[in-house]
């Protein structure tokens, strides 16, 4: 099977970001929120601070890796609720039917006509500011399309004869969409779970920037971002390189999702092919 | 293997709703299997065959469901089971296998794991012993080299070898009642050969009770010991398999009988035209007045248009629906 680029460069990126993240404790030159000095603040990148440091005289490399930490902590976790609670959901709709099928379909509906950052704006309101606060938030707000796939998936697959057979050689029907719709819907579901990790690294950070999510002195790249708003025209590297982390962490995903879905989805192979 | 009726279907009706309003798809339907008989099932595509299979093993699906009648199956009123009851029975003591071989593994399963999983879900095996029944099972179903071949995926195999493990997965329980769908009708006829040997060995050998339906009467003459002819959702003729391809008694399957295609016939007049019975099945919602075979039967009459012919019993004990039945 040939990799394709998206794939590669994607899995890269990603794979750099997971690096970063996991091994800040080894590659950060100081620590995050202590080693602050004033007398270095706002010195531009050069030998000694690789990526500058900003206005409390923090080492901005040693953030943006442990701002990793965070952001990948958000973006998989939440993904995983989301997924779980979407493939649930879907899959039970789709094989049931029935009004246990309108009643999810309906509540799927509501939740895209919701826009989902706006929604975990409200949760976060509620709850408060913190790592646990974010994972619910974003957890329970993106789940719709994972939803709809499975429902769609469970749909189509229902007829097939080996969900019949299964289902008159005696499979309990959890049995069934375990074994047999489950599987058989696998490679969308990573896909969509891929892509929407992306978007949970970016509604982490639009959150922390705005206040909600993660809160200073913690490095979070979003309120990284929200801190170097007033130094941007005069040290510009304070809200560079948390920028760039965010960009390079989503256009990964992103890639690493459109990649997958050209190995996973067997209609874009042939359309390829 | 003596008398006793292992499964007995009395009056039985399968509704269909369309709008609100509900046609008898199948209906009066009555007939009984005895333990390690054959029965099979007769007629053309949309006659109410595979409806009344999956109304005895309960996967009758909106907009279809039973209207009455009852089936008794070891004495058990199959209809007073829960759901869940009778998921219990699927499986382990009614099994059933389909026409089409192609589609009814899962891709994504080894086949060898398939069959294991009929026995870690009905006789509670744990892995380790249930995949090692799983490479008995196929080597029952005469797969070459059993312990390389259930580690293979269904796209692996022929059809005629997934037709082996869907057998292999729909006996593993050793079940009192096998239904089985047109079997062999998606496999090229070397194999069908092969796959009905295999169903009536393995049957013969576990006591098995097998509900064959098909449309095709050769395999049914050779397969089955008592044969149903069902015409527009009911039985129409209802005889010892001997007795109803010698002397069929009903026009349909006078019909039915007269359209098989003999090998090297001829005519006079050379090639020899292969018969038909004109027109098609009605469908259920527009059921003919009368006799429901009146406007394709050759002999039909004012009576038939008229009024429904009751069941009549023959001397030689076989049941027919005609009025003109002798």
């Amino acid at each position: 099977m040939k990799i394709g680029a998206n794939l590669l460069i994607g899995g890269l990126l990603f794979a750099a970001v997971v690096i970063a993240g996991t091994l800040a404790p080894w590659l950060a030159h100081t620590d995050p929120v202590m080693d602050a000095d004033l007398l270095y603040a706002e010195e531009p990148p050069g030998a000694a601070f690789w990526f500058g440091t900003d206005a409390q005289g923090r080492d901005i490399y040693s953030r943006v890796l442990y701002g990793a930490r965070i952001s990948l902590t958000v973006g998989i976790i939440s993904q995983l609720i989301n997924t779980v609670i979407g493939v649930c959901l879907g899959v039970s709709a789709g094989y049931w039917g029935g009004w246990w099928d309108d009643f999810v379909s309906g509540l799927t509906n509501m939740m895209l006509a919701i826009p989902s950052l706006v929604f975990a704006l409200a949760i976060m309101a509620i709850l408060n500011p913190g790592l646990s606060s974010l994972l619910i938030a974003l957890g329970l707000t993106n789940w719709s399309f994972t939803c709809r796939l499975a429902r769609a998936s469970t749909l189509s697959l229902k007829s097939q004869g080996y969900v019949q057979a299964a289902k008159v050689l005696g499979y309990s029907d959890v049995r069934i969409m375990l074994t047999q719709l489950l599987p058989n819907m696998l490679g969308p579901i990573i896909v969509i779970g891929t892509l929407g990790m992306g978007g949970a690294v970016l509604a982490e950070a639009a959150l922390s920037f705005l206040g909600l999510g993660i809160r200073p002195p913690f490095p979070s790249w979003g309120s990284m971002l929200s801190d170097a708003r007033d130094q941007i025209t005069t040290a510009p590297w304070i809200s560079i390189f948390p920028g760039v982390a965010i960009f390079v962490t989503v256009l990964g995903l992103n890639l690493l999702g459109d990649g997958l879905r050209d190995i996973l989805d067997p209609q874009s192979r042939s359309r390829r092919a | 293997m003596t008398g006793q009726a292992l499964l007995e279907v009395e009056d039985l009706r399968i509704d269909l709703s369309v709008n609100g309003r509900r046609y008898p798809a199948v209906q009066d339907v009555s007939f009984s299997i005895r333990r390690g008989e054959t029965f099979g099932l007769v007629g053309e595509s949309g006659c109410g065959k595979s409806i009344t299979a999956l109304a005895l093993i309960g996967l009758l699906r909106n907009p279809l469901s039973i209207g009455g009648g009852s089936i008794r199956f070891d004495g058990q009123e199959l209809r007073d089971l829960s759901p869940d009851g009778i998921r219990k029975l699927r499986g382990s003591r009614i099994s059933m296998i389909f026409q089409e071989p192609m589609t009814a593994l899962n891709p994504l399963s080894p086949v060898g794991r398939q069959i294991a999983e009929m026995f870690a879900l009905h006789k509670g095996a744990n892995w380790r012993e249930a995949e090692r029944q799983a490479v008995e099972a196929l080597a029952r179903v005469r797969v070459p080299a059993p312990e390389r071949r259930v580690k293979d995926y269904p796209h692996q195999l022929s059809g005629g070898m997934r037709q082996r493990v869907m057998i292999a997965m729909a006996l593993a329980c050793g079940p009192d009642l096998l239904l089985a769908d047109e079997p062999t009708t998606a496999l090229d006829v070397t194999v069908q050969a092969e796959i009905l040997d295999l169903i009536r060995e393995l049957s013969a050998a576990q006591g098995t009770a097998v509900l064959m339906i098909s449309h095709d009467l050769g395999l049914i003459a050779n397969m089955c010991q008592n044969v149903g002819v069902m015409y527009a959702g009911r039985l129409v003729e209802q005889r010892a398999a001997d007795n109803i391809f010698l002397a069929p008694r009903h026009p349909y399957t006078q019909g039915l009988l007269a359209a098989l295609p003999l090998l090297g016939a001829r005519s006079k007049f050379g090639r020899k035209k292969l018969k038909e019975i004109e027109g098609v099945v009605p469908p259920v919602v527009a059921f003919p007045t009368g006799c429901r075979f009146n406007p394709r039967c050759h002999a039909a009459t004012d009576l038939c248009r008229a009024e429904d012919p009751v069941v009549t019993s023959l001397p030689d004990s076989g049941l027919v629906r005609c009025h003109y039945h002798d």
